[in-house]
């Protein structure tokens, strides 16, 4: 009887504590949560108020959606073109995505799967590179393009293979793709082979749909890397309708000396990160997968 | 081994990547291992005048901005690293420990990985205006006076501060994917036998969670300084090509901006040899930096057995 009313009471307060220790820690989560939430709102906020509102001190922290001014979004795109720019960058975010794709399951195949001389040696001096800061390779790349005459005079078509060639494939996603593939069991490799099944119908028969999902996260998150791109897409672009979305946003609002209208800027960083938004939250678990399984910094 | 050697076909499937590889990775750093060498170098006619040991090392470190860039780079890689790491993993072990809700978190936690970096970088900007910004706003809340984060004249603590809050909200949804699928991994036993020996709930975090999380927060840490050591971009969105507030220019120059400061010049002889330089100093860093990480760490990863 004893002994059962001191492990009631012990229950009881546990069940309490443990009460408590939720709460706690559901406020810390709410309280970062709104820290990492407040940029988003306030671009939103910002990006459907009138000129007026955007100037009013303090500043007004909650809109209506009646009152939304939607012609900011119309005023940012006659600011710059950003039809135009959106467009390039889903060009040579698609082509570079492509190339990358098809370049990196080649490459993670033969590392993989086949056996010739040097491929760990190789394999190693791969690796070894990726400690190596871009900005070493960035300063050959951009003279090559120039050899190659992509920036002088530049066609559209210079432009992007400028932006897209030197990105059509990547260590880091041979390597990444090469762990998904090592996990396929040689037993259906060598099936395969006792089957008369060529390398290449294997390649694209069995391999391909069983990393698909890796694949998916390389394309995913390539494509996201593209629709970031500031700094290689500005050096070598010589014209204002070659820019991608990065570069046409931080050009057309940046005037030096007039000021910047807030609301215009805001709504135009808004088109801008919507459509990333979209894609991460219709392929959130393709992301997570990729990120958490290997740690990409995009 | 059923399979032979087939080197033929291998180099046949390498040769797509190995191809452009070859032209846009392991080229440039040899080139860039040249260009540092020559002096006066003229990329327009292909002339040099001769070769040079240190000058455009010396380039580097006599240009008026490097001890801005270098400081600038030092304070944004130490302050936010450290302060990323510990917040995203306290962020993680809270996520961990909910289960009513964590999907509905993870994404609000995850949002900021995909987002733009000049699109938010400009958000950030006005967040911190000083009469219209939310910051400003909640300080008067408390009774604090506006402050001058980003705008014209704004000091370089300010503007410093301002940016700090941006990077470590960039880097805190990578950083928190890591770790949460890292506390997913840890096995269950170990929390039910500190559990049956009623473990103190900190004594449990200090003693079971991080030691079987320190591999994932080494890794985190060194990716983190690696990263961070590059900040240009976080700058160029909050503070456009100017690299400071008005009337504050490059007050917040990085290294990596040096380079292409350097790049933009390209025409003016010398300026690629200086950029090579600015980015092999970069790198140097870089590499000081993790293998002190590695030592220091050395001996506190814990990895359990098997290690995958």
């Amino acid at each position: 009887m004893v002994l059962d009313t001191v492990m009631y009471g012990d229950e009881k307060q546990n069940r309490r504590k443990a009460r408590i220790r939720f709460s706690l820690v559901l406020t810390m989560l709410i309280l970062f949560g709104i820290f990492v939430v407040i940029p988003f709102y306030w671009m939103i906020l910002t990006a459907f108020k009138t000129e007026a509102q955007v100037l009013t001190s303090p500043p007004i922290l909650w809109l209506n959606p009646v009152n939304w001014q939607f012609s900011n979004f119309a005023t940012a795109m006659d600011t710059a073109p950003f039809l135009r720019y959106m467009a390039n960058t889903v060009l040579v975010s698609s082509i570079s995505t492509v190339g990358t794709v098809i370049t990196t399951v080649f490459a993670a195949f033969a590392f993989a799967r086949l056996n010739f001389n040097g491929r760990d040696f190789l394999f190693m001096i791969l690796i070894s590179t990726m400690m190596i800061p871009g900005e070493i390779f960035v300063i050959t790349n951009f003279l090559t393009v120039v050899e190659l005459g992509w920036i002088q005079n530049q066609t559209y078509m210079n432009a992007i293979l400028a932006m897209t060639l030197p990105f059509m494939t990547s260590i880091f996603y041979i390597f990444f793709l090469r762990q998904s593939f090592r996990q396929i069991p040689d037993e259906l490799y060598y099936a395969a082979k006792v089957d008369g099944t060529t390398d290449l119908k294997y390649l694209f028969k069995i391999m391909v749909p069983i990393a698909l999902p890796t694949i998916i996260t390389i394309t995913i998150l390539n494509a996201m890397g593209t629709w970031n791109a500031y700094i290689w897409p500005r050096l070598v672009t010589q014209q204002q309708e070659f820019r991608l979305v990065s570069n046409g946003l931080r050009d057309a609002f940046s005037n030096i000396a007039g000021r910047i209208l807030y609301n215009e800027q805001m709504a135009a960083a808004l088109l801008v990160t919507f459509p990333l938004l979209v894609v991460f939250l219709l392929l959130k678990k393709y992301i997570i997968r990729g990120v958490s399984r290997s740690g990409i910094k995009g | 081994m059923l399979e032979d050697k087939s080197n033929v076909k291998a180099w046949f499937y390498l040769a797509p990547a190995l191809f452009l590889l070859t032209i846009f990775i392991f080229y440039p750093i040899f080139n860039a291992l040249f260009l540092v060498f020559l002096r006066d170098y003229n990329y327009l006619q292909g002339t040099w005048e001769g070769f040079t040991l240190f000058e455009n090392f010396l380039y580097v470190f006599r240009n008026q901005n490097f001890t801005q860039a270098l400081t600038n780079t030092m304070i944004i890689t130490f302050v936010s690293v450290p302060i990323s790491v510990i917040i995203a993993l306290l962020i993680s072990v809270w996520l961990n420990s909910v289960l009513k809700l964590r999907g509905f978190f993870q994404t609000i936690f995850f949002l900021p990985y995909v987002t733009n970096a000049i699109a938010i970088g400009m958000a950030f900007a006005f967040l911190f205006n000083q009469n219209y910004g939310l910051i400003n706003t909640m300080l008067g809340w408390v009774g604090l006076n506006p402050v001058n984060w980003v705008g014209l004249g704004a000091t370089w603590g300010n503007a410093m501060f301002s940016l700090l809050v941006y990077v470590v909200w960039a880097s805190l949804a990578f950083k928190i994917m890591v770790f949460l699928s890292g506390l997913q991994n840890i096995d269950k036993q170990y929390y039910d036998a500190a559990r049956v020996d009623s473990t103190k709930r900190y004594r449990i975090f200090r003693r079971i969670t991080i030691p079987l999380l320190s591999p994932m927060i080494f890794y985190i840490t060194i990716t983190s300084f690696i990263g961070a050591f590059k900040a240009y971009t976080q700058v160029i969105g909050m503070f456009g090509v100017r690299l400071g507030p008005p009337g504050n220019d490059k007050s917040l120059i990085t290294i990596v901006a040096l380079v292409y400061d350097a790049l933009d010049r390209s025409g003016v002889p010398g300026a690629l040899s200086e950029a090579a330089a600015t980015a092999i100093v970069l790198f140097l860093i870089t590499l000081v930096f993790t293998l002190i990480n590695m030592q220091v760490s050395k001996n506190r990863v814990h990895y359990s057995g098997g290690g995958k």
